[in-house]
């Protein structure tokens, strides 16, 4: 079982994990993911791949709590076993040398756009990167992110760090003032990508989101995560996760995500239950 | 003891004893409960031992049919499990789930004038008594050939290959992307029709064999074929099914509520959903449920839903019943349990509520024309017949195709229509010499014991291959 080799909180409720998985560290590529599941009676959920290291045969994952099962990953600990790891998956960004590319990343969206920041700046693009939380405590791989980028805009939505503001605010004076952008990359919430996909529209340039539909097996065997994109229908983890932000449907895909969310909260109470269990049980071990 | 064929042929047919309707459709334990011992001799002796046994003409892999009934009548269930498994690996599993009226079953000369021998509820009584009791054991009986095969896929094409390879003495390693073994075995086909611990054991006599199994690896993505090959593989067997959903194309097919047949049981069976809170994954269904489809999934997935308590589910079919292609025990069951069939119809569109829920499905009646290529009668829209039923459930079952990750992520393998992998049939080779490929991404019947056939088939061709290098 993959091991984790190093864990610790980047942020209230956002943790960092080094995890040994040397075959999806030889083959990861920028835009892909993972699918992990904490335990024998776990759920498959997909994960981004923030970095990864052939060298040390591992990657890089941000974890932020916010469902079951990201919560029950955020009580392992370093030394701690994943029972299941499946990846790289979905078809990696397109790298290559497009010229301006300004990568748009919110909340821990951040930890997804990382990856292709590098990638296109050793493809020889001028990268321009607006990363952006709702505070200062969750910016995250603040350092990581300025070395990957030729320009980094930080925003908070409250003004405590960097401007204050939304992501796509510095983007929109870019674009106004007249400032060549050759590709725009948006990672982040849906209504952020969905914003960023407006504003560029008119402006014909190309823009790319990376979509988190519900997923279950990853390989294009349930069709869980499928979304509406131009005239058809594809399947975000083998087509995607990256689209054309102009072609997708977002209005599909946010009430598709709320399917299970609003499951979730008919349940919460049940599944609160069993957290607590969980969190005291290892409370107890932990000692 | 001899008996005359009169007095076989005064024997009726003995039916498969099943849990009760109102029992079963409250849980997940198995439907068919399967013969006693007495029960299986009085039907095997119904079998007239025909000189030239049609029935074994109508089994995909020929297994001898009138000896085997033969050792049941006599007593010798041990010398019955082995004549069954010369050729069939998983018996247990296809005394379960093969489609025996269209096989062995339909060419049995008593189905002419009444009704066929029950060879499958027979082969799965012997295969049954065989595990129960560890009758007959495989075991590998030659040296180590020394050579590596690779077996993509552990749905039944790629267990059948990796047991054959094991036991002529070849090292094999089986890469499933899921993180269990078993294929459709296990993520598609429900507990209540096939316990899954009957996988588990076939898998484990696998793992006695010296087979290797490694879970959570995606091949094209996490290890490629190629990468395999310079790995010191002398041969890949390709099987990883045809899992890709069809979906219709028709308006709101996207909305909440609505669900591929495949996600659907995935959650359920795979992912013990039904066990939900205490397994973390949730499965949605709602009061009124319609199942779109005719064939085994739709069956699995009608009933599953029927388990997790709505008031209502639809089986919604555009030809007529007779033309429905899931297993007639099924069909059956699916009726007793209460599962209402709406044939000759077919849905047109998805209609919602302001969240983006499915609360209705409009329908048009079909009728049936002149057959079309697959035999079946062509079904046709009646002009202007459209109308509604509330549902708040819908679940997809028309159909696979195949996934092309293999082929795109691996050079040289030519594809026939839709996609699937073109072998040659006396080998199961693809076009690149090494890779040799079975089951439903091959095409063909797209049943367990066809997949199992082609795994058998490539197994020997792989086998002569290796050896020759
Ligand atoms: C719900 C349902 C009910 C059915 N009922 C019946 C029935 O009653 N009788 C009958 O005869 N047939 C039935 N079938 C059909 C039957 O299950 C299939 O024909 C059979 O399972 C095909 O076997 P296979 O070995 O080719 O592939 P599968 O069983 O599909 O197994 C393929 C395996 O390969 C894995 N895989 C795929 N791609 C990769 C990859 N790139 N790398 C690694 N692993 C990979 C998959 O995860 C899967 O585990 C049913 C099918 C379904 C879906
Ligand atoms: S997650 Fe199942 S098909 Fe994409």
């Amino acid at each position: 079982m993959p091991q984790i080799l190093e864990k610790r909180e980047l942020a209230p409720r956002t943790h960092y994990f080094r995890v040994k998985v040397p075959l999806i560290a030889r083959h990861a590529q920028p835009g892909q993911f993972i699918i992990l599941r904490v335990h024998e009676r776990g759920e498959r959920i997909p994960l981004t791949i923030a970095d990864s290291d052939r060298q040390s045969g591992t990657i890089t994952l941000i974890v932020q709590e916010i469902g079951a099962t990201t919560r029950q990953l955020a009580m392992l600990r370093t030394g701690d076993e994943i029972r299941d790891i499946l990846g790289p998956l979905g078809t990696p960004s397109e790298i290559e040398k497009f010229g301006t590319v300004v990568l748009l990343g919110g909340g821990f969206g951040i930890a997804a756009i990382h990856p292709i920041a590098k990638a296109l700046r050793n493809a020889d693009n001028t990268i321009v990167s607006i990363i952006g939380a709702r505070t200062r405590d969750l910016i995250i791989m603040e350092d990581e992110m300025r070395a990957a980028s030729h320009d980094l805009v930080i925003m908070t939505d409250d003004g405590s760090y960097g401007r204050k503001g939304l992501v796509i605010e510095p983007l929109k004076e870019m674009i106004e003032s007249g400032r060549r952008v050759d590709r725009v990359v948006a990672i982040g919430p849906l209504p952020m990508m969905r914003a960023v996909a407006e504003l560029t529209r008119p402006y014909g340039i190309k823009t790319v989101a990376s979509l988190n539909p519900v997923m279950v097996d990853g390989t294009g065997m349930c069709g869980g995560c499928r979304v509406a994109v131009g005239d058809s229908t594809k399947f975000a983890c083998v087509d995607g996760p990256e689209f054309d932000a102009h072609l997708v449907d977002f209005n599909e895909l946010s009430a598709r995500t709320q399917m299970y969310r609003d499951f979730e909260k008919t349940h919460m109470c049940r599944i609160e239950e069993r957290l607590q269990q969980l969190e005291s049980a290892q409370g107890v071990a932990g000692q | 003891m001899t008996i005359s064929p009169q007095d076989r042929m005064k024997i009726s047919r003995h039916p498969m004893p099943a849990r009760d309707p109102e029992v079963r459709i409250r849980c997940f334990e198995e439907v068919a409960l399967g013969y006693d011992e007495h029960t299986a001799r009085e039907e095997a002796m119904r079998c007239l031992q025909c000189k030239r046994p049609y029935c074994v003409e109508g089994c995909p892999v020929s297994i001898d049919i009138p000896a085997f009934l033969r050792e049941v009548v006599a007593g010798n269930i041990d010398k019955a499990a082995a004549i069954i498994k010369k050729t069939n690996s998983l018996p247990s599993i296809c005394g379960r789930v093969c489609p025996q009226e269209t096989q062995c079953e339909e060419r049995c000369v008593l189905a002419k004038k009444g009704k066929p021998v029950a060879i499958g509820a027979l082969e799965r009584f012997v295969a049954d008594y065989d595990r129960q009791f560890g009758l007959t054991k495989q075991q590998v009986n030659v040296r180590p050939s020394g050579k590596k095969v690779a077996v993509v896929g552990s749905g039944p094409a790629g267990l059948t290959a990796a047991g054959t390879l094991a036991q002529m003495g070849h090292s094999v390693t089986v890469f499933e992307a899921l993180h269990e073994p078993g294929g459709v075995l296990v993520y598609g086909i429900p507990e209540f029709r096939l316990p899954k611990e009957i996988v588990r054991e076939e898998v484990s006599s696998l793992l006695d064999l010296g087979v290797e199994f490694n879970l959570n690896v995606l091949i094209g993505r996490t290890l490629t074929i190629d990468e395999l090959l310079g790995d010191g593989y002398s041969a890949v067997f390709l099987a990883p099914g045809a899992g890709v959903p069809q979906f219709m194309g028709i308006p709101g097919e996207n909305l909440n509520g609505v669900s591929s047949a495949n996600e659907f049981l995935t959650r359920v069976n795979l992912m013990k959903a039904f066990l939900f809170p205490e397994y973390d994954t949730p499965v949605y269904c709602g009061k009124r449920v319609a199942v779109i489809g005719g064939g085994n999934t739709a069956m699995d997935a009608a009933r599953t839903a029927l388990r997790l308590g709505p008031e209502k589910v639809y089986i919604v079919y555009r030809r007529s019943e007779k033309e429905m292609p899931a297993r007639r025990e099924e069909i059956e069951h699916a009726k007793e349990e209460g599962i209402e069939f709406l044939c000759l119809t077919a849905p047109v569109a998805y209609l919602s509520d302001s969240r983006g829920w499915v609360t209705e499905m409009e329908c048009i009646r079909m009728e049936l024309s002149e057959p079309d290529e697959s035999g079946r009668r062509r079904p046709v829209p009646v002009e202007g017949s459209n109308f509604r039923i509330p549902v708040d459930t819908v679940i997809v079952a028309i159909g696979a195709k195949t996934n092309d990750l293999i082929v795109k992520a691996t050079g040289g393998l030519s594809v026939a229509k839709k996609g699937y992998l073109l072998v040659d049939p006396q080998t199961q080779m693809t076009s690149r010499p090494g890779i040799f490929a079975g089951g439903d991404i091959a095409g063909g019947e797209a049943t367990v014991i066809a997949a199992m056939g082609q795994g058998r088939v490539a197994a020997q061709s792989i086998d002569r291959y290796v050896r020759e290098r």
